[in-house]
C-alpha cells in the first residue's frame, strides 16, 4: 500500500503531536492519573478510537509495525479502517501478529499472549472516570481522586455483593493502580485484568471524546477492587475453543445457524490461528 | 454535724425586659444551711419565693447575689453563677431535684425514666431498683413499660418521686412532693425520706401540707415576701 | 481554651455582604456534652454549625480542635485532606434532609458501611454485621438491611442517616435541626434515640435547632444567638427557666405550650 500525499507523518501535525506527547510524559509519570489533552477532531466519530488513534499517531515512527484489534479480532471493521488508515499515512508495516507487533491499538482486549518490554499497547476508552456512575460531579470525583476517597466505589462492590451474591461487573472492572489512583481500565473484560499488573509493555489509555490521557508504566503493580472475603475472580465461558481447543483463552459466543446453533472461539484471533498452526485442534474445526 | 448545702447573702431577682425592663426581687440576703442527714422546711406564704429558693438552690435559676456552697466529692463548692460544667456534675453526683412536674422524652417508658436517673448502677439493677421504687409507690406493674404522658397527676407525681430518690444524692431537694397524693401514699413518701435522712442525705424541701411538714422536718427555715421594689 | 475542650472557637466574625452573620463568638464544647445553638431563622446558627465543623471558613477567628491523642489542631489551618477524614472518622454531621446525605440508590447496609469502607475496611462480611448491628440500635428492623431508602420512611431516613454517621464511633456529631421536618410523634421516637445514643455512647454533639423543647431534652448546655451574636449562653434549664437577655424572654415566652 503507498503513502498518500497532503499529509503529515502519521496524520497529526508536529504541534499536536508534541502536546499529546507531553500529556503521555506526565500520564507515565502518574501512573493512573487522568490528564487533560486538546483532543482533536478526526475522521472518524468519536466512539471509534479518536483516543487510541491520537495516541498512536503521537507515538508511531517509521520502523514499526503496528497491530490493530477489536474485541480481540483484526478483522472487524474499525481494526482494519484504523490499520489502513495508518499504512496510508505514516506508511508503517501493519501485522496481525501479536509477537510481531511494536505498537497495538485495542479495543475492549489485551492480547492472550503475553506482551514484552519493546512493545507498546494503545487502549481506546469512551469512558476514562471510573467513579463516573457514582458522582456526576467533574470538580467533586477530581478531588475524589486527589484525596483518594474510593470508599464510594466499594458501595457499589458491597451493593454487588448484596445484591447477586458476587460482584457483577464483567467489563470495565475498576483498578487500583501503583496503590494510589482508581483507574478505568477501559472496556476489557475482567478476565483481561491480570494482565494489567506486572505488564512488561507499556500501557497508554486515550479517551478521545472525554479528552483524557492516562498510563501505566511497565511493570506497575495494578490492583483490582474487591473484599478480603470475596476476592476478584476473573471468569470465563467453562468451555474450550471450537476451532483451537484452547481452555484458558477468552471467548466469544458465536451463533452459527439459523437453528440458534452455537460456538464458542477465541476472541484473540491471532492467539487462536498461531494455535491452530501449531496443530492445535478444536471440536468444531 | 457535716454540712452539705450553704447560703450567705443569697440574692435573686427578676427583670422583666418584656414589660419594659420591670424588676422583680424575689430573694434577699438568704443565709441559710442544711446538714446531713437533716430535712428543713421552707415555710412562709404562697409568693414568698419557696420555690425560687429552692430553684437557685439547684442553679435553675441563677443566683444574683451572695453564694451557694455545696459539698460536691467531699469538699465545699461555689455553685452561684458557677460554670455550667460543674452545676451538671453537681447535679450527676451530690444533688437531686424532685420537681412538681414531670419533663421528659414523650414515648420514654416509666421504669427507664425513672431507672436512667440512678447513679453508679448496672443497667439491670437500676431497672430493678426502678421497678422496686415504683412498685413501693404503688404504680402497678403494668405501668412500668407506659409512657407517662398519659397517668394521672398523681401517678405522674409518683414517677418523679422516684426518679428523684433512686440517685441516692447526698442532698435531696423536694418542691411539693406529696402536693397531689393521697393520703396512703403521703405515708409512704414520709417513710421514704425518713430512710433517706437516716442515710445522711440532707433534705431542703416545700411542704403544702402542715402534717407532712411536721412528720419530716427537723426545722424550718421562713422564707419572707419582699416589698416590690419596683 | 482549657486542657480539655474537645472543640473551642474565640473571636469567630462572619459577614454576608452588609449582614453580619457571625459576631465575635466564642464556643467551648467538653467531651460527652451536648450543646444547642437556638435562635429564630437567620440568627446566624447554622453559619455557626458550618464554621465550628470546617465547612465554612470565617473572615476571623479560630476554631481549635483536639485529636484523641490529645494534640491540638486549627479547624481551619488543617489541609482539605484532614479536614475530610476527619470528618469521616472522629466527626459526624447529620443534616436536616437525610435525602441529601444517604445514597438513595444503594442499600441501608451500604449506606452504613460507606464509612466503614472509607476507612479501608476490606470485609464484607464484617461490614454487613456492623451494618445490621447499627440498623438495630436505631430500631431498623435488621431485614432490611437489603433494602433501598427509598422504600423508608422520613422517621427511618432519619434514622439511618443516624446509624451511617455513628458506624465509626464518632466522638463529636453536628446536628442541624435533625428532627424537623418530622411528625410529633416520629420526632419524639427521634429524640429519645438521639439523647441515649449520645449519652451510652459518651458522643459530643453541637445541635442546631429552633425548638426549645427539643434543646431542653437533649442539650446540656445552650447558646441563643441574635443576629449573629452569641446574646446569652449557660446552662439548659436556667436559661430557659431564668433566661436574662430581653431576646431570650421574648424566645421562651413565643413557645406555645401544648
Amino acid at each position: 500500500m503507498t503513502t498518500i500525499s497532503g499529509y503529515n507523518f502519521a496524520y497529526l501535525d508536529e504541534q499536536t503531536k508534541r502536546m499529546i506527547r507531553r500529556a503521555l510524559l506526565k500520564a507515565v509519570a502518574i501512573p493512573g492519573h487522568q490528564i487533560p489533552f486538546g483532543s482533536r477532531e478526526m475522521p472518524l466519530p468519536y466512539g471509534w478510537g479518536t483516543g487510541g488513534i491520537q495516541i498512536t499517531a503521537a507515538i508511531l515512527g517509521a520502523d514499526d509495525v503496528l497491530k490493530v484489534i477489536d474485541q480481540g479480532a483484526d478483522d472487524t471493521t474499525n481494526a482494519v479502517s484504523i490499520r489502513r488508515f495508518f499504512a496510508k499515512t505514516a506508511g508503517v508495516a501493519t501485522t496481525t501478529r501479536t509477537d510481531a507487533a511494536t505498537v497495538i491499538q485495542t479495543r475492549h482486549r489485551i492480547p492472550e499472549a503475553p506482551l514484552t518490554e519493546n512493545q507498546i499497547l494503545v487502549y481506546q476508552v469512551p469512558q476514562p472516570e471510573p467513579l463516573v456512575k457514582l458522582e456526576p460531579s467533574r470538580a467533586e470525583t477530581r478531588r475524589m481522586h486527589a484525596l483518594a476517597e474510593y470508599g464510594a466505589m466499594h458501595v457499589r462492590l458491597y451493593e454487588d455483593i448484596t445484591r447477586y451474591g458476587q460482584v457483577a461487573i464483567s467489563y470495565d472492572y475498576p483498578v487500583m493502580v501503583n496503590d494510589r489512583y482508581l483507574m478505568a481500565p477501559s472496556p476489557i473484560p475482567a478476565f483481561d485484568n491480570p494482565k494489567l499488573h506486572q505488564m512488561p509493555a507499556l500501557q497508554l489509555f486515550g479517551a478521545g471524546r472525554e479528552k483524557r490521557i492516562y498510563a501505566i508504566p511497565p511493570y506497575t503493580n495494578v490492583r483490582s477492587l474487591d473484599f478480603e472475603d470475596h476476592p476478584f475472580r476473573a471468569g470465563r465461558a467453562p468451555h474450550a475453543c471450537g476451532l483451537c481447543g484452547a481452555d484458558t483463552s477468552y471467548l466469544d459466543e458465536v451463533v452459527v445457524d439459523n437453528a440458534g446453533g452455537r460456538l464458542f472461539v477465541c476472541s484473540d484471533t491471532d492467539y487462536c490461528e498461531t494455535r491452530r498452526d501449531a496443530g492445535h485442534v478444536g471440536e468444531a474445526a | 454535724m457535716t454540712p452539705m448545702l450553704q447560703t450567705a447573702g443569697l440574692g435573686k431577682h427578676f427583670t422583666l425586659h418584656l414589660r419594659g425592663g420591670l424588676t422583680i426581687p424575689v430573694l434577699q440576703d438568704v443565709d441559710f444551711h442544711v446538714a446531713a442527714g437533716e430535712c428543713v422546711a421552707l415555710v412562709g406564704p404562697s409568693g414568698a419565693g419557696k420555690t425560687t429558693l429552692l430553684r437557685s438552690l439547684y442553679g435553675n435559676y441563677r443566683a444574683d447575689q451572695g453564694s451557694i456552697q455545696v459539698r460536691h466529692h467531699g469538699s465545699m463548692v461555689e455553685l452561684a453563677r458557677a460554670a455550667p460544667r460543674l452545676v451538671v456534675d453537681v447535679r450527676a453526683h451530690s444533688m437531686g431535684y424532685v420537681s412538681q412536674f414531670l419533663r421528659v422524652v414523650p414515648r420514654v417508658p416509666a421504669l427507664d425514666i425513672v431507672a436512667e436517673a440512678a447513679r453508679g448502677l448496672s443497667p439491670e439493677e437500676a431497672r430493678d431498683r426502678a421497678a422496686a421504687l415504683l412498685l413501693r409507690l404503688n404504680i402497678p406493674r403494668r405501668l412500668h413499660a407506659l409512657p407517662p404522658a398519659t397517668f394521672s397527676g398523681g401517678e405522674q407525681q409518683r414517677i418523679n418521686l422516684a426518679r428523684g430518690f433512686i440517685g441516692r444524692h447526698p442532698i435531696l431537694l423536694l418542691d411539693e412532693p406529696t402536693a397531689s397524693l393521697d393520703a396512703g401514699n403521703r405515708d409512704i413518701v414520709v417513710s421514704m425520706i425518713d430512710e433517706a435522712k437516716a442515710a445522711g442525705i440532707a433534705i431542703v424541701g416545700i411542704f403544702h401540707d402542715v402534717s407532712t411538714r411536721d412528720r419530716v422536718a427537723d426545722r424550718t427555715y421562713s422564707v419572707a415576701p419582699l416589698q416590690d421594689a419596683a | 481554651m482549657t486542657d480539655d475542650t474537645l472543640l473551642s472557637a474565640r473571636g469567630l466574625n462572619l459577614r454576608f455582604g452588609a449582614i453580619p452573620a457571625l459576631v465575635d463568638v466564642a464556643v467551648d464544647l467538653w467531651p460527652g456534652e451536648v450543646l444547642a445553638i437556638v435562635g429564630e431563622s437567620g440568627s446566624g446558627k447554622t453559619t455557626l454549625l458550618n464554621v465550628l465543623s470546617g465547612r465554612l471558613r470565617p473572615d476571623d477567628g479560630v476554631v481549635w480542635y483536639r485529636d484523641p491523642s490529645g494534640r491540638l489542631h486549627d479547624v481551619h489551618a488543617m489541609p482539605a485532606p484532614k479536614l475530610r477524614a476527619l470528618h469521616r472518622s472522629d466527626w459526624g454531621f447529620v443534616q436536616q434532609d437525610p435525602r441529601s446525605a444517604l445514597r438513595m440508590g444503594v442499600s441501608a447496609g451500604g449506606n452504613v458501611g460507606e464509612r466503614l469502607m472509607a476507612q479501608g475496611l476490606r470485609h464484607y462480611g464484617s461490614i454487613r454485621e456492623q451494618a445490621i448491628d447499627w440498623l438495630r440500635q436505631v430500631e431498623i428492623d435488621a431485614a432490611r438491611v437489603d433494602d433501598m431508602p427509598r422504600t423508608f420512611s422520613g422517621g427511618m431516613l432519619q434514622r439511618l442517616q443516624i446509624a451511617r454517621t455513628l458506624v465509626t464511633h464518632p466522638r463529636l456529631v453536628f446536628m442541624d435541626e435533625p428532627t424537623g421536618g418530622l411528625d410529633v410523634s416520629v420526632q419524639a421516637r427521634l429524640l429519645d434515640l438521639i439523647r441515649s445514643l449520645v449519652a451510652r455512647l459518651n458522643i459530643a454533639a453541637v445541635l442546631v435547632t429552633h425548638d426549645l423543647a427539643v434543646a431542653r431534652l437533649l442539650a446540656h448546655r445552650i447558646v441563643v444567638m441574635q443576629r449573629g451574636v452569641v446574646v446569652e449562653a449557660g446552662l439548659t434549664d436556667q436559661v430557659l427557666d431564668d433566661p436574662q437577655h430581653a431576646y431570650t424572654q421574648l424566645l421562651v415566652s413565643s413557645v406555645l405550650q401544648a
